[in-house]
């Protein structure tokens, strides 16, 4: 394999906080130049880190991305070391999202292909209206828990949340969180439930699984129960062992509950609302 | 069924059997199983005639003009208020319990502002310019325009700073957006050989493009809709991207290409598996408000890096223009208004007959709006919904938009008859289906040039409008209600259209 070329951008030379702009012109001239792994440090808040990159690069980011993290990609492994505001992956085509915290609302909106990796929480309508098509299948894994509307609209692809707490894993809390960072033996059980509301509503396509058990109040319209086999974990499997090593989780962990799996009611869940004969 | 579940037909389809010449092609083009072929009797028969909805496919395709359809002959007794319309809707819903579900745009009886305005010619204060012998400008840019220029020298070069891509139009009429999928592929690839060879836009609709007409995408705009459907990196890079909001058809209301529909051609465009239920939801779920449009179209530069128009298609309602407002603050290099009449593959009947207003009040409000608050300059308003002919592109423009947008006449010209069968998929003209074998009734060949000829006819006349104007650039006719007078019934209309009633003199010193 050819050698990385590495590049570090600071997004807040001398203490001037660089607008989205002038980082993501930073960033592209980069992955134009031929860069494969591309730092960027000192990351608060800036948008769109990533859009609508092709190449197969690499970008760490250091501190808390803005919003639309990747948006309309279709390459980048994007890795944020530290949280993500909404809409992480927005329009998602392919490569790989993964945030060493949390990200909040409507992540993977939309997404076509790839996969999202979150440690931490999510706020709602996670994977909304996520699809696939043949090979390209994405995936959203939240490590945490999430919120209301999961999996809204979902039409392909897989939703895994894990209810996993890693509030007190990270060994230093003023060093960025990395796979390093995580002290196995601390990762906790959420008490509670890990999903809210309307769970899959009006879904018509994918799967989303639960780990653990999911009330039946939680279930949106059209979302049912489906019996968590084999080939489910198959599914799963490769997914949760990239998981596993990106957070330095013990797989016996992730297996240890067992899984709820949500599926839809049927692939056309609205076909029969609406009528065309001609009056 | 039960018997009393039965409505009386709409049509009567008969035919002269002495005309009759025997060849069942009317049976071959009926899709709605009307007419049937009697083998035994080697003569066409009316089957069902309920099933007729007066597309005229059989009566154009009869060598013996031997076909007629009439308004089926039994009576409703009368009754102003309970109407046919309102009883068939009645009997229809008690039946299935459904939404009723219809195709084109809003066919109820309201008033036409276009209809109540008339415009100014040139007569001896100011000379008409000859249009088929001297230039007339139409040629229009869509994209955003900076309020001024600065030029710079630099190195002995003249640089201009703060541009914005601009798109050039060869007429200020693009095609609206309709899906592959709402019409069919060769209807699709029809509109897109003409807006090539005319040098004008077609919208993509809501559904990507197709692999297959990638060479057509400089024509296109790529239209980002809250389904996501087919939008990739490439995709972004048609001439311009639209967000789309909403439909003047169906405002507030999303789409839904029913899994039926969702064919090979279908799936291999939007990205989605066969025979799955192509789902659009009512709101775009990453935009709540105007800060989250502004995001999204922040977004959309980003990902195409300031190359490309980004623009925003709006429903016309109530509150249009501080909407319209709105979008120009977030960043939008063009917005479109889609008025009451525009129309739609499939939409409920309730919405797409009650909900918006009509386009032209929409435009001449967000024209004046935006020119009091100061950034007219910025955007390009392009409108339509709809547009019947050039006379009503003339005083949309008149009224202040830039571009005017037709689809419906572009279907009319490839053989639509309006018969608003298209939430069906049968469509006898090959345009509303996703049937291979209907679809392959359209020729592209004949399509394309029809709907070039269309293009250019309109191009043409207003040409010929503006010369008896005495306007040589069609930029100059843009939000010129000066120019327009009002003769409908209504004086407070022509306050909100800001045009003087027709007749109205200006005193000498002063109103």
């Amino acid at each position: 394999m050819e050698q990385a070329r590495k590049i570090t951008i600071d997004a807040e030379p001398q203490g001037n906080k660089l607008h989205y702009r002038e980082l993501n012109e930073k960033i592209r001239k980069a992955v134009r130049e031929g860069f494969s792994h591309i730092t960027v440090n000192n990351v608060s808040g800036q948008r769109f880190i990533g859009a609508g990159i092709k190449e197969r690069v690499t970008i760490e980011v250091y501190g808390d991305a803005g919003l639309d993290t990747g948006v309309f990609s279709e390459g980048p492994t994007i890795i944020i070391h530290g949280n993500s505001e909404y809409l992480l992956g927005n329009t998602l085509n392919g490569g790989e999202l993964v945030v060493y915290g949390d990200s909040w609302d409507i992540t993977g909106m939309g997404a076509r292909s790839g996969r999202i990796f979150v440690m931490g929480e999510g706020g709602s309508r996670i994977g909304i209206h996520m699809k696939e098509f043949k090979d390209k299948k994405p995936a959203i894994v939240y490590g945490g828990r999430v919120k209301q509307y999961l999996g809204e609209y979902m039409a392909g692809g897989m939703i895994i949340v894990l209810g996993l707490d890693y509030r007190d894993a990270v060994i230093d809390r003023k060093k960025p969180v990395t796979k390093e960072n995580i002290d196995p033996g601390k990762i906790k059980e959420y008490q509670g439930d890990i999903v809210q509301s309307y769970v899959g509503a009006g879904m018509h396509g994918g799967a989303i699984y639960v780990r653990g058990d999911v009330p039946d109040k939680y279930l949106g319209i059209y979302a049912v129960k489906d019996d968590y086999n084999e080939s489910d974990r198959e599914l799963l499997k490769p997914v949760l062992e990239r998981y596993s090593e990106l957070f330095n989780t013990p797989a016996d962990l992730l297996w240890k509950k067992g899984f709820t799996k949500i599926m839809p009611i049927s692939s056309r869940p609205f076909g029969k609302v609406y009528n065309s004969t001609p009056i | 069924m039960q018997a009393q579940d039965k409505t009386i037909p709409r049509f009567k389809t008969s035919m002269d059997l002495d005309k009759c010449i025997k060849c069942g092609r009317c049976a071959v083009n009926c899709p709605f199983g009307v007419i049937e072929f009697d083998r035994e009797q080697k003569k066409p028969v009316v089957v069902n005639t309920g099933n007729c909805v007066a597309c005229q496919r059989c009566a154009v395709y009869c060598p013996g003009e031997a076909i007629s359809i009439e308004n089926y002959p039994v009576a409703y007794a009368p009754h102003a208020n309970w109407t046919p319309w309102h009883l068939r809707g009645i009997f229809e819903q008690a039946r299935t319990g459904g939404i009723l579900t219809t195709g084109m745009g809003n066919d109820r009886a309201y008033p036409i502002v276009f209809d109540y305005l008339v415009w100014d010619a040139c007569q001896v204060t100011n000379p008409a310019i000859d249009a088929l012998r001297e230039p007339v400008e139409t040629r229009t840019f869509l994209g955003r325009k900076p309020r001024n220029l600065s030029i710079r020298e630099v190195d002995g070069k003249y640089v201009m700073d703060d541009t914005y891509p601009n798109v050039m139009l060869s007429t200020p009429l693009t095609v609206g957006h309709m899906s592959l999928g709402s019409i069919s592929y060769n209807a699709y690839t029809s509109i897109l050989r003409a807006v090539s060879e005319v040098g004008t836009l077609f919208g993509t609709g809501e559904g990507g493009l197709h692999p297959s007409h990638q060479a057509y995408k400089k024509n296109t705009i790529s239209e980002v809709a809250s389904g996501r459907f087919g939008v990739s990196p490439d995709y972004l890079y048609g001439a311009a991207i639209e967000i789309k909001i909403g439909q003047g058809a169906k405002p507030g209301h999303g789409g839904q290409l029913p899994g039926e529909k969702v064919t090979q051609l279908i799936s291999d465009t939007r990205g989605i598996p066969l025979g799955t239920d192509a789902l659009s939801p009512n709101p775009q779920h990453d935009i709540y408000s105007i800060e989250d449009l502004k995001t999204l179209i922040a977004a959309l530069h980003e990902a195409t890096e300031y190359t490309i128009p980004v623009g925003v298609k709006v429903a016309a309602v109530n509150n249009i223009a501080p909407i319209a407002s709105g979008i120009v603050r977030a960043g939008a290099d063009f917005l479109t208004i889609d008025g009451f009449r525009g129309a739609t593959g499939a939409a409920p009947r309730v919405i797409r007959d009650n909900a918006g207003i009509p386009v032209e009040l929409a435009v001449a409000s967000v024209d004046q709006h935006l020119r009091n608050e100061g950034i007219r300059h910025q955007i390009t308003l392009i409108a339509g919904g709809s547009l019947r002919s050039s006379s009503d592109l003339v005083k949309i423009i008149a009224l202040g938009a830039d571009i005017g947008m037709i689809s419906t006449a572009v279907l009319i010209a490839m053989g639509c008859r309006m018969c608003q069968q298209c939430p069906t998929g049968k469509c006898a003209w090959g345009i509303a289906t996703g049937d291979p074998v209907l679809g392959k009734r359209m020729d592209i060949n004949w399509a394309s040039k029809r709907v070039s000829n269309l293009l250019r006819a309109w191009t043409a006349d207003l040409d010929e409008v503006l010369g008896a104007m005495g306007i040589d650039a069609v930029d100059s006719l843009i939000g010129n209600r000066d120019r327009l007078r009002y003769i409908g019934p209504n004086p407070h209309e022509a306050k909100i259209l800001g045009v003087q009633h027709a007749g109205s003199r200006v005193e000498i010193g002063g109103e």
